[in-house]
């Protein structure tokens, strides 16, 4: 017996927005199997994960700052899979975003004024900008796939934090420690409600992604990046240009995720320390397509994976999840959404051989 | 039959017989192409030049160098000589299809799905990808999309597209209908210069009608029009003159009623005057090198 995919001729609308709460569900059902067949709680893992951090008032703050990276980061990556531009490398960006921003924030060092923390954003956007610039050329010039050249630079700026943090920009009080001083006041991200650790990331964040949204919904920009990803062909012969275009995917999503990481190194870190790369940019890979790579949908899907990020630390201390396991449900979330998609895309259909000479 | 099928006559082509030309719009001169794949086929110094109301035909086998034409024409590929492609005097060799527009120059490519419109967008949003210029629907880069509608609307009235309305999708039309919806995309916007490729392919008898009777009834409003295709009865009924390509090479212009389908015939298999290409094989038949 065997089984071939056949296109629909209409892909449900319905299951389109279904999709993505299906996986969810199917993630805490699957997910939950799993963990008890491995000899954990299952069913507390998954109560642990998905629920306790929403029925627990004091974790919704950290379900803010966890979120805030997550939108920003996964609304510039969704413009760029829109354009059909896959940007697999946003967590490099954002490291180097951070590290441009702690540059500002160490070189203006002890001085006050309003204008350290723009300045700090500036460097930060131009910085993963320039870092996504060079997939960017590389893939407009040389034809070389942006796949593998963004993730590999992903790990070249990890080392570039390593080095920062081990000498140029070590704390000269830091006892040895491989971090940079704290950043004083002027360079860190007021909280914005006091008494807890809400910054201002956080309003940013909702603000960049409704700014994206009107852009890629209403604008001729917005417009350009969904026909070149749809139909390259037809994009041309409207005039757009897929080159310009592949610079611009790149660009935003690049300099978006700069900016969540000059948010994060000046809001919850307040220094660069080698546990900087947190892998934001990657988890805001399943946020983009958690979200249907539409800005607004993003917001949720990044709540729901900061969800699985604070339950997942909550996991370890209360039922002695390995702190893998967060990981393991956000991969099977994509997984499962992945699926979803071919499925509402594509219907699978039994192939039958029949005898040939019935066809005589 | 196919009256009773499409459920209306078929109406003959309504052409003025006094119909007179204007100056020279579309001069096309020695333009040339590079084969943009191994399988593609360049074109080598093309010339011609359509006046002002004139349908001009290029009839061929297919895979002689049309696309490649087409796109160097639209401006979707760009060519290097300023001077190559004029209309009313001015040089367009070196602009974009957006350019192109601007200056009055619209095509149409063969392919529907995916070129010439894209199916998962809605009818609304294909009228932005190549009337948003000359039907003013941007405005501050933002799409205006009540113009797009509204434009939209139009086009399905007049030209009686088969469709529920400007936000359907474009691939949940059927092919005919969505050639009618582009056709009419690009006349309604009233260009002087209109290049289409097989502009009623895999279309019914009754839309292929309407289609042809549009681009008579642009040519007479004073446009000129090219019509790559392959289909030599419509190049006939419809065109004014007509060339033939092959192997990327155009031949001189014909009139069309004082050319024979036999001199047509002969130049789509390739005797460029030349004979260096036909020759006679042993069965007697004749043979053309590809």
């Amino acid at each position: 017996m065997q089984f071939r995919l056949e296109k629909r001729p209409q892909p449900s609308r319905l299951m389109l927005y279904a999709a993505p709460i299906l996986a969810v569900i199917l993630t805490m059902l699957v997910g939950g199997a799993i963990f008890s067949a491995i000899g954990y709680d299952g069913p507390g893992a998954v109560r642990e994960i998905f629920i306790t951090p929403l029925v627990t008032s004091y974790k919704w703050q950290d379900l803010g700052i966890k979120a805030a990276p997550l939108i920003i980061i996964g609304v510039g990556l969704a413009v760029s899979y829109r354009a059909n531009v896959w940007n697999i490398g946003a967590e490099g960006q954002y490291v180097v975003g951070g590290v441009c921003a702690t540059g500002v924030a160490l070189a203006t060092y002890g001085m006050t004024g309003w204008w350290i923390l723009p300045l700090m954003a500036l460097a930060g956007v131009a910085g993963g900008a320039a870092y996504a610039a060079i997939p960017a050329l590389l893939r407009t010039r040389l034809g070389v796939n942006e796949i593998l050249t963004s993730l590999m630079l992903t790990y070249a700026s990890v080392q570039l934090v390593y080095y920062l943090v081990r000498a140029p920009w070590k704390d000269p009080m830091g006892m040895g420690f491989p971090q940079t001083r704290i950043f004083s006041e002027a360079a860190r991200l007021p909280t914005i409600i006091p008494g807890t650790i809400v910054h201002l990331g956080v309003p940013i964040a909702i603000l960049v992604a409704l700014i994206v949204w009107f852009v890629m919904a209403r604008s001729l920009f917005g417009f350009q990046v969904r026909v070149v990803g749809a139909a390259p062909h037809a994009a041309r012969y409207g005039g757009f240009s897929e080159n310009r275009t592949i610079w611009l995917a790149l660009l935003v999503s690049g300099g978006l995720a700069g900016l969540a990481g000059m948010l994060e190194v000046a809001g919850p870190f307040q220094r660069l320390v080698p546990g900087f790369p947190t892998n934001y940019g990657f988890t805001a890979i399943i946020a983009a397509f958690l979200g249907r790579l539409d800005p607004l949908g993003v917001i949720f899907a990044s709540i729901v994976l900061a969800i699985t990020f604070v339950g997942g630390e909550m996991a370890q201390t209360t039922i002695g999840l390995p702190a893998a396991a967060a990981g393991i449900f956000q991969a099977m979330m994509l997984f499962f959404l992945l699926a979803g998609d071919l499925l509402i895309r594509y219907r699978l259909k039994r192939v039958t051989h029949q005898p040939t000479e019935a066809r005589a | 039959m196919a009256e009773k099928m499409i459920g209306a006559s078929l109406k003959d082509i309504k052409k003025d017989p006094n119909r007179t030309f204007g100056p020279p719009k579309l001069v096309v001169s020695r333009l040339s192409t590079r084969t943009e794949d191994e399988f593609g086929v360049a074109v080598e110094e093309v010339s011609f030049t359509v006046r002002a109301g004139e349908i001009f035909g290029i009839a061929g086998v297919a895979g002689n160098g049309q696309n490649a034409l087409l796109d160097s024409l639209s401006g979707e590929v760009l060519g290097e000589e300023r001077e190559a492609i004029s209309l009313d005097g001015h040089p367009l060799g070196l602009l974009n299809t957006t350019g192109r527009r601007k200056f009055g120059l619209c095509a149409v490519p063969e392919e529907r799905n995916g070129h010439a419109a894209v199916a998962d967008f809605t009818l609304a949003d294909n009228s932005v990808l190549t009337a948003r210029d000359r039907l003013k629907m941007v405005v501050g880069g933002l799409i205006d999309s009540g113009a797009a509608r509204t434009y939209t609307g139009k086009v399905i009235a007049d030209f009686a597209v088969k469709a529920l309305g400007p936000q359907s999708m474009a691939g949940s039309l059927s092919g005919g209908n969505l050639q009618k919806y582009i056709m009419g995309r690009e006349i309604l916007q009233r260009p002087s210069v209109l290049v289409v490729s097989q502009p009623t392919w895999g279309v019914d008898a009754g839309a292929a009608a309407a289609i042809r009777q549009a681009l008579v009834d642009l040519a007479a409003e004073g446009s000129a029009i090219v019509i790559i295709s392959q289909d030599l009865d419509e190049l006939l009924e419809l065109c004014d003159t007509l060339a033939v390509i092959n192997e990327g090479r155009l031949s001189q212009t014909l009139k069309v009623g004082e050319a024979s389908i036999e001199e047509i015939g002969l130049l789509m298999g390739g005797v460029h005057g030349t004979g260096e290409q036909v020759h006679i094989e042993a069965g007697g038949g004749v043979a053309v090198q590809a």
